[in-house]
């Protein structure tokens, strides 16, 4: 599996200058656009702390969700369909679990990365208020996995991009609107807020904004992260089937 | 000595279709075996089941005396594998498609440099070693895929098509690199549907069709069983040339009537000539050669190898 991880890195190395510069734009520029732009609209801020402090964790709760989604998505299908890559790694000597779990992995090391990026940034501009801030990053790691194996498990099972557009529009576009990220979910309708519940990131975006505000997730706090991990185990065990599918027939 | 490689009523099934169909097969160490069979005949299938990639859907199957399906990853380590189509990483450099996959098989950082290296020597290809591997030819791909398959020192290498595709020269440069290995001792598998790559390379092979083996052999003994020494090919200027199969009666051995000429089988090609003159015949065209494995597959399969 390490030997996996290492190929993944390899193959990182060609593009990791811009890669990274791009970790950390991204987080620059909703600084000031969430921040200074939108936050002025926002006055009195949410739940008593200006909006800008409030919108950083869910941020980077949702930038792992993202960076997980872009590496679970197009480069599992290329390395099914394009590169076969997975096929010449199951003529070696290793398992289906070390094919997955290697690529799971440096998914994780690019999330934890642009994490990182997001959260050093968020601390430049002042915006952390806690000793308990770098638990967002194990928040994001839990987010970003509990995305990317059901995503990954998703990827193995089609043979063409355009249901890659599907999964974008009607699974990510409406986890990143109501997951808490830009306003309170108790604000949404009934419906959607139940949908919020039931995928992973609202969970994490919870999470990260108690890390990272210092407030006390109480038994919540465990419910939100046991329910992290039942998606990362359930979704790893449906990649593994679904990979074992493909690379063993 | 015991078989490398063991095969009895070995099956293969993808849902109802039956790809290979009871076949049995022993591959000793050292010699280099090929299965010779037209599009379809099941010799991937087969191949992937010897690189422990999938399952057999029935009969017996030992590669170096283990169990594929248990010890896969056991039987795998000691395999290279050269499919049919190159699955190099287009994204990395040549050398690191040889490190990188050196890793898969728990190969030291310093030992995997220094075998890609020698490998990319071997292939003649350690003036690209920095480049990517995208713009490459398809014979030095081709020769890549095949020093990946040698990154591990394999004791056996399964060779799926190895020069198909490829042009005349890139063709003779894998030949003889191949030719190379087995002098080194190194186990082949091949799968082709060459007669001229089988003749050239196997000591041994299967003639394969329709997922099952027609014929065993080494090439020479095949020729000799299934063919005569000399073919007469005739080419008649006519719509169809099945009108001359009675008038041909008796030349020779035997007579195969194909779309565009006759091929008499025959102990001697000039006789066999001379007696179609006495005949009066008149062919557009004659050609006097020596059999070949192709013959051998139109004799057992009644048609011809590459369509
Ligand atoms: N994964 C699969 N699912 C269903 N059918 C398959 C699968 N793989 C192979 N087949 C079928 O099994 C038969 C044998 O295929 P195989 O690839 O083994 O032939 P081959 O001898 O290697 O042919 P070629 O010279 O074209 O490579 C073909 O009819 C093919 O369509
Ligand atoms: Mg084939």
């Amino acid at each position: 599996m390490l030997a996996v991880l290492e190929y993944h890195l390899v193959n990182y190395r060609r593009t990791w200058r811009g890669s990274a510069l791009s970790s950390l734009v991204l987080p620059l520029l909703t600084m000031l656009g969430f921040g200074v732009g939108v936050g002025s609209y926002v006055a009195g801020g949410v739940d008593g702390v200006s909006y800008l402090d409030w919108i950083v964790p869910g941020l980077i709760a949702s930038t792992a969700m993202q960076t997980a989604i872009g590496e679970s998505t197009w480069p599992v299908l290329s390395a099914f369909e394009w590169l076969k890559t997975y096929f010449a790694q199951a003529a070696a000597p290793l398992r289906v679990a070390d094919i997955l779990g290697g690529h799971l992995a440096f998914m994780l090391f690019r999330v934890l990365i642009s994490a990182v990026a997001f959260l050093a940034i968020a601390l430049a501009f002042g915006t952390l208020h806690s000793w308990w801030s770098p638990v967002a990053l194990i928040v994001a790691m839990l987010v970003g996995l509990s995305v990317a194996a059901p995503t990954a498990a998703y990827a193995a099972t089609i043979s063409s991009d355009s249901y890659l557009a599907i999964l974008l529009r009607f699974a990510v576009l409406p986890m990143s609107l109501f997951s808490g990220v830009f306003f309170p979910v108790e604000s949404l309708p009934v419906v959607l807020r139940w949908i919020a519940y039931a995928l992973p990131l609202w969970h994490g975006v919870d999470l990260s904004r108690d890390a990272t505000l210092g407030l006390d997730p109480g038994w919540l706090g465990l419910v939100h992260a046991a329910y992290l991990i039942a998606w990362c185990a359930a979704g790893c065990w449906l990649a593994h089937r679904r990979y074992r599918r493909r690379l063993v027939i | 000595m015991a078989s490398l490689i063991r095969a009895r009523g070995l099956i293969k099934r993808f849902g109802d279709f039956t790809a290979v169909d009871g076949i049995d097969v022993d591959v000793r160490r050292g010699e280099a075996f090929g299965f010779l069979g037209p599009n379809g005949a099941g010799k991937s299938s087969t191949m992937r089941m010897i690189g422990c990639v999938s399952p057999p859907s029935g009969g017996v199957l030992e590669i170096l005396g283990l169990d594929p399906v248990r010890d896969g990853p056991a039987i795998r380590a000691k395999l290279g594998v050269c499919p049919q189509l190159d699955n190099l990483d287009i994204e990395l450099t040549v050398r690191e498609n040889l490190t990188t996959y050196a890793r898969f098989f728990g190969i030291a950082r310093k030992v995997a440099r220094r075998r890609a290296d020698e490998l990319l020597e071997f292939v003649q290809l350690t003036e690209r070693a920095d480049s990517k591997v995208e713009p490459l030819s398809g014979g030095m791909k081709r020769r890549l895929t095949i020093a990946r398959a040698l990154v591990n020192e394999p004791e056996i290498v399964l060779l799926d098509e190895p020069t198909t595709g490829l042009d005349p020269q890139a063709r003779h440069l894998v030949w003889e690199r191949l030719f190379r290995l087995k002098q080194q001792g190194v186990t082949l598998v091949l799968t082709t549907h060459y007669m001229d790559e089988a003749e050239q390379l196997c000591d041994r092979l299967v003639v394969m069709d329709g997922g099952r083996i027609a014929a065993e052999g080494s090439p020479r003994e095949l020729i000799e069983r299934y063919s005569t020494r000399e073919v007469v090919e005739l080419r008649f200027n006519a719509e169809s040339q099945e009108p001359y199969a009675s008038k041909l009666e008796g030349v020779g051995e035997r007579l195969e009537v194909l779309p565009d000429r006759v091929l008499l089988y025959v102990a001697d090609g000039d006789e066999a000539v001379a007696e179609v003159h006495r005949r009066s015949l008149s062919p557009a065209s004659v050609l006097v050669r020596r059999s070949s494995l192709e013959d051998v597959f139109l004799r057992l399969t009644g048609r011809t190898l590459v369509e």
